[in-house]
């Protein structure tokens, strides 16, 4: 980091950096220890938690809402699906990104087909569930399916799927929209630094007649690990705060819940209870927030 | 030799183009057909698929009439002069399908039956669902609107005024349905309907262009005092900026919505204006002072060596030269606001911007297609235009560091 090569009243810097500092204080730091607070407060945010407790029931006293956002089977539903998410859809969309910058970069319409991948980051979470809500739709009368996905398996001679709301689907229906957002992010930053891979070790290794597959896994892979690294650790965050995909397509509505969906839900009813989902949501991005903070401090003592 | 080894590489690299045009077509598919349905009437994006646009039309009713009546009328409907079949006046005697049916069912002049072979079924209804084709056909030999596979811009229409009646707001408007002119004025103004889509696109560009600029002003000077100033704790500073990025919104929602609540704020644009701003700056912080601390150290030292002070030196030399940064972070952000869902929905509800609006459009039952997909792709127009124009900058805005939530 360069240092600063002009002397300065030291009040100068506080001018130049306060406006900005005030701002997130009130709009974030602020909120956040408010938040804190009103995770402890009942429905309206006016008393202790503590008096939603019903005798003779399990009561957390005046960590009650937390007692909501671990035990109450819709708060499980959503820490499960979450979780679900996590496992599946975040290295899906890896693998994907990876897939699409890999295969682009051997083709003359790189630009063209990164384009078209990329685009759904362009569109809003609720335009891109409009349109998959339009791919699942289904027409469960006896009128011709004009649900893309239902009008291919009718095709099949199979019968038409309710994507969205059959339990055995609908999870992995909406994972599939994830992915189809997320994949062109994904492919963007790898294949930014695939590029940066010098060709000379790859040429190298071809020459000492080392497979396309083993070229792919042992020098590539590797090479770039870092960068796949920080693409998953954005796709965490970004899938623990999933929201409008499931609010969009089914509201959080047979057994698709999400902890996100399910804050926004309480945000009027129930203070308390959002509040402590919330800050339950912040608990579980800290690990990667201490992660970002220590790789930013090695970047920096290496610049 | 050569043409071999052309061969053979066209042949290598088969598989790997085949696989991504599969992919990049898997990619389009879901969008091409909402694109290809907010171009359709109502009645066909309800009763068949988007992609039926692509076979091969047939004439509605063709066969039908070829069947029943081209034996007297002849294929142009003109054969028998007094039953001219291509005159619009005799046509709109018989304007609707059973009426159509009661026609033909009656006897001629002469009392011979008017249609002996082939006969039709005993039972009207089945009649009629036979018939009815035949009417849409001579409605075309007479020159009337063919049904079929037109499109129509007539959703974007519904979807702009925010009409949601049960035919669509152009032709309610020309026959003066009640409900509907108690609703519009059926002029310009109705493109500001508080329902439709125009208003939002509005609200929608109010609340971006602000939510853009101010955090970039504001982390401009940021960015410049951590980039070239010193001052105690600004490793610890930046470093806490770092972890700000990624702290889920939600967190903040009540907190402020309260706030708002005290200070009159409750679905304002100022409102809604501070809270982007708040959120963004972080991000935006972190991009500018890692661009502008990217600069060579050289220019600065003449600069300030020739006398210039911070104030000079960030007006005429920091920001012309962040020009890159400053749109990368321009199209990042205007981009994530005019996206955005969950922050004006909690911050603007009253002025829904396009995000909000397409939800209130949303019919569980799933009736107004047509409309949905008009409304979406309003939606996506701006944001498209901005992404392909400035596609560099956005892809640079996305590789200068982690990704803001």
């Amino acid at each position: 980091m360069t240092s600063s090569i002009m002397k300065q009243r030291p009040w100068v810097p506080l001018l130049y950096l306060l406006p900005a500092l005030i701002i997130m204080f009130v709009f974030i730091i602020y909120p956040m220890f408010n938040t804190f607070v009103l995770s402890f407060r009942d429905k309206t945010g006016t008393q202790p938690a503590s008096v939603d407790c019903v005798p003779n029931e399990p009561c957390w006293g005046n960590f009650e809402n937390y007692r909501y956002a671990l035990t109450n089977p819709e708060m499980t539903t959503a820490l499960r699906n979450n979780a679900m998410w996590l496992l599946l859809m975040v290295p899906g969309t890896v693998i994907a990104g990876l897939l699409f910058a890999v295969l682009a970069d051997k083709v003359r319409y790189e630009a063209l087909a990164k384009s078209i991948i990329f685009m759904p980051m362009a569109i809003s979470f609720v335009g891109a569930g409009i349109i998959w809500r339009f791919v699942y739709a289904i027409q469960s009368g006896g009128g011709e399916q004009i649900g893309v996905l239902n009008a291919v398996l009718v095709g099949f001679g199979v019968k038409p799927v309710a994507w969205l709301s059959d339990p055995l689907f609908n999870n992995y229906a909406l994972m599939i929209v994830g992915v189809w957002l997320w994949a062109g992010f994904c492919m963007t930053i790898l294949s930014a630094a695939l590029k940066g891979v010098p060709t000379e070790i790859l040429e190298a290794a071809r020459v000492d007649g080392a497979s396309e597959w083993r070229v792919f896994f042992n020098i590539m892979v590797p090479l770039i690990m870092p960068t796949i690294v920080v693409v998953t650790t954005t796709m965490v965050i970004n899938v623990l705060k999933i929201f409008d995909i499931v609010f969009v397509l089914t509201g959080g509505n047979f057994g698709t819940e999400v902890i996100a969906n399910r804050m926004f839900k309480l945000i009027v009813t129930d203070t308390g209870r959002s509040m402590a989902i919330a800050v339950l949501l912040v608990l579980l991005t800290i690990p990667i927030m201490i992660f970002n903070v220590y790789r930013f401090r090695q970047q920096e003592a290496m610049r | 030799m050569k043409p071999f080894a052309r061969l053979n590489k066209f042949l290598s690299k088969l598989p790997v183009n085949l696989v991504l045009i599969a992919l990049i077509l898997l990619w389009l598919v879901p969008t091409l057909g909402l694109f290809i349905t907010s171009f359709r009437p109502r009645e066909d994006v309800r009763t068949t698929g988007w992609w039926t646009i692509f076979r091969e039309q047939q004439v509605v009713g063709q066969v039908e009439y070829e069947t029943y009546c081209a034996s007297c009328h002849g294929m142009d409907g003109a054969a028998i002069p007094q039953a001219n079949l291509a005159d619009p006046e005799l046509m709109n005697a018989y304007a609707r399908s059973n009426r159509l049916l009661v026609m033909l069912k009656q006897p001629l002049e002469d009392d011979s039956p008017h249609m002996v072979d082939p006969l039709l079924p005993e039972n009207v209804n089945e009649s009629l669902a036979i018939l009815s084709p035949v009417h849409e056909y001579i409605g075309a030999l007479s020159g009337e609107e063919t049904k079929g596979s037109r499109l129509t811009l007539r959703n974007y229409a519904d979807a702009l005024v925010g009409y949601k009646g049960t035919q669509d707001y152009l032709t309610d408007c020309q026959e003066g349905v009640e409900s509907t002119l108690v609703k519009f004025k059926c002029n310009i103004s109705d493109l500001l309907n508080p329902e439709g889509m125009g208003s939002a696109f509005i609200n929608t560009l109010i609340v971006a262009v602000p939510s853009t600029l101010l955090p970039i002003f504001f982390a401009a000077f940021a960015a410049y005092a951590f980039a070239w100033m010193d001052f105690k704790g600004r490793q610890w500073l930046f470093a806490l900026l770092v972890g700000l990025q990624i702290i889920p919104l939600q967190m903040t929602l009540v907190p402020i919505a309260r706030l708002y609540a005290d200070l009159g704020l409750e679905s304002t644009f100022v409102g809604i204006w501070l809270f982007h701003t708040g959120f963004g700056l972080p991000y935006a912080i972190y991009l500018m002072r890692n661009f502008l601390g990217g600069l060579p150290r050289e220019v600065f030292e003449s600069i300030y060596l020739d006398g210039a002070n911070h104030w000079t030196a960030f007006w005429k030399l920091a920001i012309p030269l962040s020009m890159p940064a400053i749109a990368s972070l321009g199209i990042f952000q205007f981009l994530w606001v005019w996206n955005d869902f969950l922050v004006a929905k909690i911050f603007l509800s009253s002025k829904p911007v396009l995000t909000v609006q397409i939800t209130n459009l949303i019919d569980p039952r799933g009736a107004n297609w047509h409309i949905l997909t008009g409304a979406a792709f309003l939606s996506f127009i701006v944001p498209m235009i901005v992404f392909f124009a400035f596609q560099r900058y956005f892809v640079r805005g996305l590789l200068a560091g982690s990704v803001k939530g």
